[in-house]
């Protein structure tokens, strides 16, 4: 449904997006992942047609968006991170000029606005002011606008930023209950968000792409903590070397552990469970085997992804910084 | 077509539910009434004065209520035009609302047009109240219509011509303030461009004061529909939808 090859954009002296593909089939879920300022919202105005890409390859539902932006309009519903919202509207009219403007024929235009308004429970509020609404409500007439026409493919930039536990829970299972007829890329900085909705995660990085995989893949990844003592008997460099010539073992970084003991970072190759293999080894050179611990959470395996100092460091404030300046 | 009616009707929709028209339309009462009201008073002074001295100089309402009256409406336009295109993108821009505008299924030229027009229908609800006022001179005098009719043109085509340039204004900021007040900078000299005439009569007088904006309503107000003056009006709309195009394509190339 969605081709990306080569993607990059330029802004005068700042590189947004660097040179990403990826591919998204009919009717997946994904989930668009990375800090702030990693170039999600970019590459997103770049799927629907927004801006052009300073070089690479975009296709959405077998059309190129910069030969044939108008084609690719027709197919997309498009959540910009402010609900894009006429406050001196009420939701009824505002979503009946949407349903025209995306060219519904005028005969559909109010069958297609009860479904919307159906789908993202706005009816009861349908003759209000848009400037009357509250903040959950506001998000869900922007997605009710964004579903109007029944796009092939729906793109929501940071859906649930700024709403609160509620809300977000009832969001995301309205995106969920999307799914199916649509083809759904979102962006969310917040990992248990992805966990609960997606199938698929591309993450990015300052731009450039880290990984896509499978949500389940991910969290299944045959990496795992392990601590251990060795009464003395060997150091540090010996027991990871020792660990290393485990079959199937592809990684092992020495971490930091409380005196008397050794830990490391196993990483095992994709698909591979090595933890009984390590085990083994372990206590067959006669060390004890105090913790075996797979990292499994999502939040783990994002932050060894895109890099731990990121999360603290004050570099992701600099590049949202850069990106607000941009718009 | 049918994407220029859709934005046009949510850009009237929105001046209607917002004050900004009632505003618009309240100050224009007021204004042109006041006009109204002024030049047909010196029109019956006037009158009384010559009756008093015993000639009977032929007097005629056209010339000495309607043109006069045209006449300032044309400059109360410059100022008011400004305040109906000042919101048309910059406030799309703040809202974000431009964002669903560009990626829905039209073309910039008729988002462009369809906003345009939304404005002229805006200034035509005013040039309204004036009709109104001007009417109540058929009832108790008989002007001619004709010269009433090209001088309702002569407003249209010189309020097109300025709200054309305005969206241009306002689709390069999203400051609404900033594109009112660069707009009003630029209607006010359009205006009083045309007083370099009284320098002299060199080519580049000739040409500045061609381009001055009020001179070429003179002729639509006395009646006077003027080949000169219509392509002045309809080339200015041209090129302010133009540039206003343009600003647009070039605004995801900055995006």
């Amino acid at each position: 449904m969605i081709q990306v090859t080569g993607l990059s954009k330029k802004y005068a002296n700042y590189v947004a997006v660097d040179n990403i593909s990826f591919s998204v089939d009919k009717g997946d879920i994904v989930g668009f992942l990375g800090p702030n300022g990693a170039g999600k919202t970019t590459t997103m105005r770049i799927l629907t047609c927004f801006m052009p890409p300073t070089a690479g390859k975009v296709m959405v539902g077998g059309f190129d968006v910069f030969e044939q932006p108008f084609e690719v309009k027709k197919h997309i519903g498009y959540l910009p991170e402010t609900p894009p919202l006429y406050p001196e509207m009420n939701v009824v009219d505002y979503l009946t000029f949407v349903a025209r403007l995306k060219g519904i024929p005028n005969a559909d235009i109010t069958d297609k606005v009860q479904q919307a308004m159906k789908k993202c429970s706005v009816l009861d509020v349908s003759t209000k002011l848009i400037s009357k609404l509250s903040k959950g409500y506001r998000q869900r007439v922007g997605l009710a606008q964004a579903i109007v026409h029944n796009p092939d493919v729906l793109i929501l930039d940071e859906p649930t930023s700024g709403l609160d536990p509620k809300q977000i829970l009832e969001t995301r299972d309205l995106i969920k209950g999307l799914a199916g007829d649509h083809t759904i890329i979102l962006s969310t900085h917040i990992l248990p968000e992805v966990e609960a909705i997606c199938k698929k995660v591309i993450i990015i990085n300052k731009g450039k792409l880290v990984k896509t995989d499978s949500v389940e893949n991910l969290k299944n990844r045959a990496a795992f903590t392990i601590e251990m003592s060795t009464r003395g008997a060997a150091d540090t460099v010996a027991v990871r070397q020792k660990l290393e010539q485990v079959a199937s073992v592809s990684k092992v970084v020495d971490r930091e552990a409380s005196s008397g003991r050794l830990a490391f970072d196993v990483e095992g190759l994709a698909g591979s469970d090595v933890r009984p293999d390590v085990a083994r080894a372990v206590v067959q050179a006669g060390w004890n085997l105090l913790e075996m611990k797979s990292s499994t959470t999502l939040e783990e395996v994002f932050i060894e992804l895109t890099g731990a100092e990121q999360s603290s460091a004050p570099q992701p404030v600099a590049a949202a910084e850069q990106a607000g300046e941009q718009q | 077509m049918r994407n220029v009616g859709t934005i046009c009707r949510r850009e009237l929709y929105s001046y209607f539910v917002s004050p900004i028209a009632w505003v618009l339309l309240a100050l224009f009462a007021f204004l042109s009434g006041w006009f109204t009201w002024l030049s047909s008073s010196y029109f019956v002074q006037d009158t009384m004065a010559s009756q008093m001295r015993g000639q009977a100089a032929p007097m005629s309402v056209n010339e000495m209520v309607i043109a006069p009256l045209f006449g300032n409406i044309a400059v109360i336009g410059l100022f008011l035009i400004p305040l109906i295109s000042m919101r048309l993108f910059a406030e799309e821009k703040r809202q974000g609302t431009m964002e669903l505008l560009v990626t829905s299924p039209v073309h910039d030229i008729e988002i462009v047009l369809g906003k345009w027009l939304a404005a002229v229908l805006m200034y035509a609800a005013l040039l309204g109240v004036l009709l109104l006022d001007i009417s109540w001179l058929f009832i108790y005098g008989s002007p001619d219509w004709k010269p009433v009719v090209s001088g309702f043109a002569g407003l249209l085509l010189q309020g097109g011509a300025l709200l054309a340039f305005g969206a241009f204004i306002s689709s390069l900021t999203k400051n609404q303030i900033v594109a009112g007040a660069v707009g009003f900078g630029l209607a006010l000299l359009l205006w009083i461009i045309n007083w370099a005439t009284s320098l002299g009569d060199s080519t580049t007088i000739r040409i500045v004061s061609y381009l001055s904006i009020v001179s070429h309503m003179e002729s639509f107000s006395r009646g006077v529909i003027d080949t000169k003056d219509l392509i002045y009006y309809l080339s200015m709309i041209f090129l302010g939808l133009f540039l206003t195009t343009r600003s647009l394509e070039s605004l995801r190339w900055r995006a």
